[in-house]
């Protein structure tokens, strides 16, 4: 006989397993890849525990019908892949400054869709400053709330704070607290964080000079990323870059953009028909 | 290929830096102190050095100043690879020639992004 250790939970059944699909699917768009469904029971162990129940087919029980929205939040929360690190993909960010530099010379409005934990819009705040490049706005979203709050403190761990991040630029922009880091106030200063959710929410007012929106679109299903591209699409002004994670294309996805012929790795947005 | 030559006293150290390096296609060679280093060095210079700080018989810190005194010493980029992770270390360890500085634990992740910092990977 097999006894199931106390306090640990046991693993989700499929249809358990296909709610919590259908959960982060219909919030967010994001469909799980196969090869991370495994990392479901880990993701959502802790958030089990916490609420006193013994298995993730308990959980899912407590949100079903919209019984419990702010539960059912956090669930969401807890299966969204929020990878990201610093300077992410060698040389990326700072070729993307430059380019935004060079056609909004003056005060440049960036919008960073699916920011996570703030690496990204951090890596481009550092990027601006160290051009001496005035900012004019620096937009960050994402649909997770937790991800939002964490990016506002501004705190990383020293694992965090390591991936992609050059040595001389932490000791320059973050400042160490025990075994974190912390970014300086001035960096985090230029960055708005908003919690929206580009499959649902407008977006953020204005027109953009450019838009991130980097593996955000990687697990969204074919007709929601035409629908994504769109929205950015509507934010961007005319001649308005569009920078995409690197296994990302709109080929096919959009007739909006097109690869910028002056700028490797960007899309530029095409005129009004 | 490039070569690497990790430089610890710890051998699980050596043995998880080698079969991560490995993976990112280096050719690795290990010494376990300052001064099997320097002699690794002098014999054939790597293209990157992994640097443990606290070692015996030559610490990090005085193999990394020797290095730089010698003739190819100025080529090999290094990066300190170390439990001291304090910003008068890390200020340090740059002051005396370092290119990058990885604070333990680190994973495959963290290497491959400051191999890549410093251009070696
Ligand atoms: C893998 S991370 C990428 C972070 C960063 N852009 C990068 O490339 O390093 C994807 C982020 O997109 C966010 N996301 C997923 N679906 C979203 C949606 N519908 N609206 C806004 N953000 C979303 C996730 O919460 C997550 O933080
Ligand atoms: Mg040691």
């Amino acid at each position: 006989m097999t006894a199931v250790p106390s306090g640990d939970t046991p693993y989700a059944t499929p249809i358990t397993l296909t709610a919590l699909a259908s959960l982060l699917e219909s919030r967010t768009g994001q469909r799980i890849a196969p090869n991370r469904a495994w990392r479901i029971d880990t993701a959502l162990k802790p958030l089990a525990a916490e609420n006193g129940l013994g298995s993730i087919d308990e959980l899912v029980g407590h949100v079903r019908g919209g019984s419990n929205p702010a539960l059912a939040d956090r669930i969401v929360d807890a299966l969204l892949n929020q990878e990201t690190s610093f300077f992410r993909d060698a040389g990326a960010i700072e070729a993307a400054a430059e380019a935004i530099a060079s056609i909004a010379p003056g005060t440049p409005r960036i919008w960073c869709a699916g920011c996570a934990t703030g690496q990204e819009p951090l890596s481009l705040a550092i990027a601006f400053a160290e051009r001496g490049g005035a900012l004019a706005d620096l937009i960050a979203t994402d649909v997770s709330a937790a991800a939002i709050a964490r990016a506002r403190a501004g705190r990383f761990t020293q694992f965090e704070i390591q991936r992609g991040l050059p040595i001389r630029r932490m000791l320059r922009w973050f400042e160490q607290d025990g075994d974190d880091w912390v970014a300086q106030a001035e960096l985090v200063r230029r960055i708005v964080w908003r919690r929206s959710n580009l499959v649902v929410d407008a977006a953020p007012g204005g027109r953009f000079d450019a838009v991130f929106c980097r593996n955000v679109l990687f697990y969204l299903a074919p007709e929601m990323r035409t629908r994504v591209l769109d929205l950015i699409a509507g934010s961007l002004r005319p001649g308005g870059l569009l920078m995409l994670g690197a296994g990302e294309t709109v080929i096919g996805q959009s007739g909006r953009f097109v690869p910028s012929k002056r700028f490797r790795g960007l899309y530029e947005l095409l005129p009004a028909r | 290929m490039k070569s690497c030559l990790v430089v610890d006293d710890s051998k699980v150290i050596r043995k998880v830096a080698r079969h991560i390096l490995e993976g990112l296609d280096f050719t690795v060679s290990e010494a376990a102190d300052g001064r099997e280093a320097l002699d690794a060095c002098l014999a054939s210079t790597p293209d990157v050095i992994l640097l443990d700080w606290n070692m015996p018989v030559m610490s990090g810190m005085d193999f990394l100043r020797a290095l730089r005194e010698t003739p190819l010493g100025a080529r090999p980029k290094v990066v300190f690879c170390t439990t001291e992770n304090g910003v008068a270390h890390i200020r340090a360890a740059i002051e005396a020639g370092a290119d990058e500085y990885v604070m333990k634990p680190f994973d495959r992740e963290t290497l491959q992004s400051k191999l890549q910092i410093v251009g070696a990977a």
